[in-house]
């Protein structure tokens, strides 16, 4: 698939690939989202807002210059804003891939950083040249001052034009925790939110700290996507609730909504509203509990997002769903075009039923 | 006003831009007397610096509402200094030409400062924060921006062009915004405060008599019983839901 290269969250020519529940595809442009949700339905959303997580700076025993990409964090209190994981790069900047970025200068635990006005220290190495922990110093308002001013959101390759934060910003972005942007997200504005309204549907939110989606390094590639802390309000859960009993589809907005909520839903026989973990993969042997349908960007096989649609539908459809996207131009990436893809039929199999859906409290 | 409401203050997480001076500054120091958590944000770091210690667990956030480049980063640390945001306050204003002067002899980037600071920062800075805000109405809070207005923004005052022309764009656009966001729970109420002794006064009549003037902590406390009312009434919408 073609990358889309310009940030443009909602280009009037987005489209949408709807994959229903017995496999039949159908294409539609993305601005009539609303009328592929039926009154009933809910949509839940990700509300995290993305933090400028590239920090430019020094490695102060080599004196190098390093970027720091914060990566996950062990909870999202906003007071708990000094230890991160985080992966380093070497000299140089997004225009270079990833993939041919120069390693860091060795580190060790103690090693100081300079990044802008922040201090830390490398807390741990984590099996990785790359992969460390850190930890800044000074009051949590001093730590996200120094992020806010000095951190950039986290670039591409692909883009012609460095991000701003504006740019990656959902329409209802909130808590500024994700470390890449919550990108299915960027269908949402405030006429669609009205439209989902007049037309039935309700809308809902978590917050999750979407982590980021690729480093360029096959191994640690192979590990992502990392522990990400989430939080369910309350008002979600009823929301879920209502929506079961009343017979509608729960509707994830993308991948980080699907991962906490099946998280959340593994933890005990009904759901829960509050803080966890989620560190689970979701793939095709995932039974899901709770999400009923994804709207997600188009994914490629092999990455982790992909990995996680084949929990929604088998092989053969998403293979045709993947040729069709092919066939039709539609764009993948950040700012690329979407699918909305219903659970098979197949995998709410009678047997399982009872024990597959989670009451939600 | 019924004092019992004020209780409601208790806990609600506000953010006030312009809070070192006058209005603002009155509204942070009456806000963390009644248990809120306050955020502030001021173009001064001196300034900032010493308000946020005076005014104990009160949050200082130095940057400029009227720079766009400033928003996210202000949108960012006023929600991680609050965990979230229900009430955002726009009350930071600039006056235009100091001393006043007749629209004809109004520098262009005299107008141009006044929208920045009184019209389009409120518009960036509410934007940036509409997640927050709307997140916060979603868990059933109180969720509003109060927008500090002025009568100027409603009467012709010879002089006060720049100033007057700039509340009265921020008050239709309150009263806009806030016909499009009530269906989702979020309230934008435009306020005039009245003719306070205050900085910003003081500058656009350096001879009035402050004792004809309104002190900025009674406009404080009356903005403070109309948040609470509004936090009431939202209270009483989710016990009925």
């Amino acid at each position: 698939m073609k990358a889309a290269i310009v940030p443009r969250q909602r280009p009037r020519d987005a489209k949408l690939l709807v994959v229903d529940a017995a496999g039949r595809l159908e294409h539609a442009p993305r601005a009539l989202l609303a009328e592929y949700l039926a009154p009933g339905d809910l949509l839940v959303a990700n509300d995290a807002a993305t933090m400028p997580a590239s920090l430019h700076g020094l490695h102060l025993p080599t004196r190098q210059v390093i970027e720091v990409r914060l990566a996950g964090r062990r909870s999202l209190a906003v007071d708990d804003v000094r230890e991160f994981t985080a992966v380093v790069f070497g000299a140089g900047d997004h225009r270079t891939r990833t993939e041919d970025r120069a390693a860091p200068p060795p580190m060790q635990p103690g090693d100081a950083l300079a990044l802008g006005p922040l201090r830390a220290t490398v807390l741990r190495t984590l099996d990785h040249p790359r992969l460390i922990a850190l930890r800044f110093e000074g009051t949590p308002d001093a730590i996200w001052a120094g992020i806010a001013r000095h951190g950039k959101p986290i670039q591409y390759a692909h883009l012609d034009e460095p991000l701003a934060l504006w740019d990656v910003w959902t329409q209802v972005a909130a808590l500024p925790v994700a470390f890449e942007p919550p990108s299915a997200g960027f269908v949402l504005d405030w006429a669609l939110l009205s439209a989902l309204k007049r037309h039935g549907v309700g809308f809902a939110t978590l917050t999750h700290a979407a982590g980021i989606s690729s480093t360029g390094d096959a191994s640690l590639d192979a590990r992502l996507p990392f522990d990400e802390p989430y939080h369910l309000p309350a008002s979600t859960v009823q929301a879920i609730a209502r929506t079961h009993a009343a017979g509608g589809r729960v509707v994830a907005l993308g991948t980080t909504v699907t991962r906490a909520l099946e998280h959340a839903a593994s933890r005990g026989p009904v759901l829960r509203a509050g803080s966890g973990i989620a560190d689970q993969r979701i793939g095709a042997q995932t039974r899901l509990r709770v999400v009923d349908a994804i709207i997600s960007g188009t994914h490629e096989p092999g990455t982790s997002h992909y990995e996680l649609l084949r929990a929604f539908a088998g092989d053969p459809v998403l293979r045709r769903a993947s040729n069709a996207l092919e066939r039709h131009g539609y764009r993948t990436h950040e700012f690329g075009d979407s699918v909305l893809i219903e659970r098979a039929e197949a995998s709410a199999c009678d047997g399982c039923n009872a024990e597959a859906s989670v009451m939600a409290v | 006003m019924n004092p019992s409401n004020l209780s409601s203050l208790n806990g609600l997480r506000v953010a006030v831009t312009g809070g070192t001076s006058g209005l603002g500054l009155a509204l942070v120091k009456a806000l963390r007397a009644r248990g809120a958590q306050v955020a502030f944000v001021a173009r001064d770091a001196q300034r900032v610096a010493e308000v946020a210690r005076q005014v104990a667990g009160s949050h200082g956030i130095v940057g400029d509402v009227s720079w766009k480049i400033d928003t996210h980063a202000l949108a960012i640390q006023l929600t991680s200094a609050l965990g979230g945001v229900d009430v955002l306050v726009n009350n930071a204003s600039r006056l235009g030409p100091v001393p006043l002067a007749p629209l004809a002899d109004t520098d262009c980037e005299d107008l141009e400062a006044a929208l920045a600071t009184n019209l389009v920062g409120p518009f960036r800075l509410t934007k940036a924060l509409l997640g927050a805000l709307s997140a916060s109405a979603r868990a059933g809070g109180p969720a509003a921006v109060v927008n500090i207005t002025s009568d100027a923004a409603v009467t012709p005052y010879a002089g006060w062009g720049a100033y007057g022309a700039s509340k009265a764009a921020l008050l239709h656009l309150s009263r806009i915004w806030d016909e499009e966001l009530r269906p989702h729970g979020v309230r934008v109420i435009a306020v005039d405060p009245g003719d306070m002794d205050t900085p910003l006064h003081a500058q656009a009549v350096p001879d009035a008599d402050p004792a004809t003037l309104k002190r900025p902590e009674q406009a404080a406390e009356e903005i403070l019983a109309l948040i609470a009312q509004h936090a009431a009434a939202r209270a009483a919408q989710e016990v009925a839901a």
